[in-house]
């Protein structure tokens, strides 16, 4: 029987797994990426896209912790757009059109050429077991790997259920086999499971489409990319085409609604309600007679294209008819049915925020199988496992992220105290402090926290440490120039005679001023190259109000400083309702901000479990 | 840090009333009653004022920290035990930059942040933290119970669907969400603010209920007026005669009407006179009148219509029915109509107090403030392209935010659920 022996396994490579494994390696953990083939690394499942509102921010902050995501994203990027472009800096989103294999190729790269990273394949069908702690997995061959830490990111494939119309089987994603020995072994921990679905439109090809008769959904002119380090794009930028279904369409799909899996009654789990299948649509919403559909091209050497919006789990004669109602796609080409797919998950309130189960030391859980949806959640989860599996491993102190730093922040403690009703996607509406968490100032936030837990490679800082000079420099001519109402009237820029004296700082946050706006009060400005002058502006804009947020923003970090032990006797505490206690137990807050959230949390509570934790690090410290 | 301030000992009426503030701005907020903080740990006697005006002579203690109850700096004020006062002191600290009433078991809580109390200490206390939680909750639920409850669940439904729209502009730009939800939005924020201030001012009603409602009896000169005041009064309190003019100044009367507090304004006679005494009484008469809760007028034998514009509320009756013989009149000589006179003023302020007073708490009050300033931030954005949604939305989130304790917690999650239900999202 073969052995071996790394810090950290991670088992999975899809976006979870990919960012777990160069994290722990990264961190300096002699790490293992466990895959069923190689050819699995990186594989986009769904749609042929990386970032969007919210999941953009996710990619940025996965880059500036030195993630790979971001930088593979730009390398096969074949269409960049910047969302809401026209609304505040603080929303808006890159997002990318991606070439998929070129997308696999890159990640392979990233994976294969880490120091310290090995790619092994193979199935992993059971724990090498020390205890109640995880020390290693058994592959499907007997081999066993050791290991300190596992991370494991199954994606769909925990026990996955492909459905299309009323056949289904056994798959973790078309044309490759579900983990189901694995999902017994989970089982057997007496975790929460659950099933959720998620589903994925019909694959056409893209030479049977009538291109000239569609609209065009071209890319901004000026891409904007993922990473802080990429210079421009990679590849040939494309368009994507837009189509609509029409009343003939939604009258083929209401005819055969009963023919479908979701309506038919052979889906139990739950599906996402941002991202609903056709039949969903036109049920819901009967009385509108058209629906947007984008034509994604999958890659510049591939006709395949991913008509996102029609995902469906209608038979396939169905799904046939229906797209060809639409117009040119009269004509089309089915190459793959689209279908829906159920799996296992975990509860993610079994979790702890460096997302690994509190009843299974050793065992990380990032992606999918943590409730969630979307590549860049997946990856992000996988940094966070990743970095804190290899920190386990080194017997290093764990990194954690807080609401007020990152979306990875505000994402880990949602998971990780409230829990998934569906699955979890990224919203900037999630985050509190979203004027201070923006795409464009992820490195700001995050870049100096990589270097400080050695995440971060040497290249990066010496680039991040120098924009901060660039920007440091910048601001220090802003807050010192001091001027008057008069002479900013002089020099253009409108403001009422109130005696007030700015600085140039505080004029930079009047709406629609820039620095070129304020070379003529301070000349020095104007050797500033431009993207520094446009991120000193985008600082200033929001300076007021996130001023405002501190003093919220200062007593959550405080809270969720104060870290509540994973063994804390809730049992023994006077004065806890009985309500309370079963809650806390069930939950088992990590800080006090989480406790602080649970429903029906008393002041008097808290302050009782505060003066609890108190005390026993003063006994600690005597 | 915020500075946070309550009344330290049982609300209502006693011999003492104490209200601590805790946090750095303790000592500072003192200048806002003319005062600056006594030497730490000395008792001092003071003036407490509200501009010109004294509200109370009142004990200061003044605690720097770390040598204080919750080891910030601290500041007791040990007030005469009035309602009024407490109310009025509490608003005045409301209103000061930095400062804001303390949630329950906050100043327990920050105690505990500097090692100020021990576990013991803490269980001792749980019991009474708890009930002044479950009183906030009882009063939250009175709140929300009746026609003001319906009035609150209109403000949340209205700030949810606000919310709710600018979030989807942002978060689903890319979807088949309205281009523009700006006008929407505006109609939703407009409509809620205007009952925000309607609720704000019913409060300060509220405030006064403690004090008294004022009723003003208007009406032509000799219309009867004095007499009725002196009728209802049960003393002559306004000189009355039969020589037009005679009551030249505001007289007030304060009675007891079936259990609240009233007082009774006679005002002089509204006429044109080239008297200067007279008119002055007459100006005088109308500006009180102004300020009034209700007012009665009294229709002159003849006179048609009152010379006054009316008031939706206002009572208008005939006077002199004694004299006039009009059945349907009312008279302060032989006491005609009065009794229904007193069982429609007693109806109307019993109304006007069951519907106020669960509103009247202080904190309410801040917190409708708060939110106003948000929301008309929020609105003159709305109105200018300059400002994006974002910014927007995060004012509107403040004001929501500020009005938690009215209309519970709106959480992202009660967004989406309106997005989700309103437009066709995902793709």
């Amino acid at each position: 029987m073969k052995q071996s022996e790394f810090d950290v396994v991670v088992v999975g490579g899809g976006h979870a797994g990919c960012d777990a494994a160069h994290a722990a390696a990264r961190a300096g953990a002699r790490t293992a990426l466990v895959t069923l083939k190689m050819e699995g690394i990186g594989v986009m499942s769904c749609n042929p896209a990386i970032g969007g509102l919210g999941k953009g921010h996710l990619v940025r902050e996965i880059d500036a912790l030195d993630g790979v995501m971001g930088r593979v994203a730009d390398l096969a990027g074949i269409q960049f757009r910047l969302l809401n472009r026209r609304k505040g800096p603080a929303v808006q989103g890159p997002r990318a059109q991606a070439d998929r294999a070129v997308y696999r190729a890159e990640m392979l790269r990233e994976m294969t050429s880490c120091p310290g990273l090995q790619v092994l394949t193979g199935e992993v069908t059971d724990f090498i077991m020390q205890g109640d702690r995880v020390v290693g997995i058994v592959l499907a061959d007997g081999s066993e790997v050791h290991a300190r830490a596992v991370v494991l990111t199954t994606g769909t494939f925990l026990r996955g259920l492909i459905h299309i119309g009323d056949v289904s089987y056994s798959g973790g994603r078309m044309g490759d086999n579900a983990a189901n020995k694995l999902g017994e072994r989970m089982e057997s921990f007496g975790l929460p499971l659950g099933r959720l679905k998620t589903g994925t439109p019909p694959r056409l090809n893209g030479k049977t489409i009538n291109w000239d008769v569609l609209e065009d959904q071209p890319g901004d002119d000026e891409p904007v990319l993922f990473s802080f380090l990429s210079k421009g794009v990679n590849l040939r930028q494309v368009a994507c085409g837009i189509t609509h279904t029409n009343t003939r369409t939604h009258e083929i799909i209401r005819e055969n609604l009963d023919r479908s899996a979701m309506y038919g009654g052979h889906i139990d789990g739950v599906g996402p309600r941002y991202c609903p299948s056709i039949e969903d649509k036109v049920v819901r919403f009967a009385d509108k007679e058209s629906h947007q559909v984008f034509l994604e091209p999958e890659g510049l050497g591939d006709d395949t294209v991913y008509p996102n919006g029609i995902s469906t789990s209608l038979p396939e004669d169905v799904q046939h008819d229906y797209v060809r109602s639409m117009k040119g796609l009269e004509q089309v080409e089915i190459l793959q049915p689209g279908y829906a797919i159920e799996y296992d998950y975990v509860d993610p309130r079994a979790l702890d925020m460096r997302l690994s189960l509190r009843d299974v030391p050793g065992l990380y859980l990032a992606g999918q199988i943590n409730g969630t949806t979307g590549y860049e959640e997946a990856a992000a989860q996988g940094l966070v496992a990743g970095l804190n599996a290899a920190k386990e491993a080194l017997g290093e102190d764990p990194v954690i992220f807080s609401r007020t730093d990152s979306y990875i922040g505000v994402m880990i403690d949602d998971l990780t105290t409230r829990g998934v009703s569906e699955p979890y996607r990224m919203f900037t509406s999630r985050a509190e402090y979203r004027l201070s968490l923006r795409a464009d100032n992820a490195d700001q936030r995050l870049t100096p926290k990589g270097i400080e837990v050695g995440l971060v490679g040497d290249s990066r800082r010496a680039a991040f440490e120098a924009k901060m000079a660039r920007i440091g420099a910048g601001r220090a001519i802003l807050d010192n120039t001091t001027v008057t109402p008069k002479q900013l009237n002089t020099a253009g820029i409108r403001v009422g005679e109130d005696g007030k004296q700015r600085t140039l700082y505080q004029v930079l946050a009047f709406p629609e001023t820039s620095v070129v706006d304020l070379v003529g009060l301070a000349p020095d400005l104007g050797d500033l190259d431009p993207e520094t002058q446009e991120q000193l502006r985008r600082d200033a804009l929001y300076a007021t109000y996130i001023q405002r947020q501190q003093n919220d923003a200062q007593a959550l970090q405080k809270d969720e400083a104060r870290g509540i032990p994973q063994n804390f006797d809730y049992e023994h505490l006077d004065g806890l309702s009985n309500e309370l206690k079963s809650k806390l137990l069930r939950i088992r807050p990590s800080n006090l901000a989480q406790a602080g959230r649970i429903e029906g949390m008393t002041p008097a509570a808290l302050a009782l479990i505060l003066s609890r934790i108190n005390r026993a690090q003063k006994e600690k410290s005597a | 840090m915020d500075t946070i301030f309550a009344l330290a000992s049982a609300p209502g009426r006693a011999g003492v009333s104490v209200i601590r503030i805790s946090g750095p701005g303790a000592f500072p907020a003192l200048t806002r009653f003319g005062l600056t903080a006594p030497a730490p740990r000395a008792a001092a006697l003071r003036l407490l004022r509200d501009g010109d005006e004294v509200l109370d002579q009142a004990l200061l203690l003044a605690f720097a920290g770390p040598a204080s109850f919750t080891g910030e700096d601290a500041v007791e004020l040990h007030l005469h035990g009035s309602p009024a006062i407490v109310a009025s002191t509490l608003r005045i600290l409301g209103e000061v930059d930095g400062l804001r009433m303390a949630e329950p078991g906050e100043f327990t809580r920050r105690a505990l942040e500097n090692s100020k109390m021990d576990l013991a200490q803490v269980e001792g206390l749980a019991d009474l933290i708890d009930s002044e939680t479950e009183a906030q909750r009882r009063q939250a639920q009175r709140v929300f119970s009746g026609k003001l409850g319906e009035v609150v669940q209109g403000w949340r439904k209205d700030l949810i669907r606000a919310a709710a729209l600018l979030e989807a502009v942002i978060d689903f730009a890319d979807e088949e969400v309205p281009v523009d939800v700006r006008p929407e939005v505006t109609e939703l924020l407009d409509r809620v603010s205007v009952s925000l201030e309607a609720q704000a001012k019913g409060a300060e009603v509220a405030e006064r209920v403690r004090q008294g409602f004022e009723v003003a009896i208007l009406g032509a000169p000799n219309a009867g007026k004095s007499t009725l005041l002196n009728f209802l009064a049960g003393r002559e309190a306004a000189i009355t005669s039969n020589v037009a003019g005679t009551t030249r100044d505001v007289i007030e009367v304060r009675m007891d009407l079936r259990g609240l507090p009233v007082t009774l304004l006679d005002t002089a006679g509204l006429r044109e006179t080239e008297d200067e005494v007279e008119a002055i009484g007459i100006a005088r008469a109308r500006e009180r009148a102004e300020l009034s809760d209700l007012r009665i007028y009294l229709l002159e034998p003849g006179e048609i219509s009152p010379r006054i514009e009316l008031r939706p509320e206002d009572i208008v009756l005939r006077g002199k029915a004694d004299e006039s013989g009009d059945s349907a009149g009312i008279s302060g000589v032989t006491g005609q109509g009065v009794d229904a006179l007193i069982a429609r003023l007693s109806t109307y302020f019993s109304d006007r107090t069951s519907l106020v007073a669960t509103a009247t708490r202080e904190r309410h009050r801040l917190a409708i403030l708060r939110a106003l300033g948000d929301l008309s931030q929020a609105r003159e954005m709305l109105a200018n392209p300059v400002y994006t949604e974002d910014l927007i939305a995060e004012e509107l989130r403040s004001a929501i935010r500020a009005l938690d304790s009215l209309v519970g917690i709106v959480d992202v999650e009660n967004l989406l659920d309106e997005i989700f239900s309103s437009f066709c999202i995902g793709k």
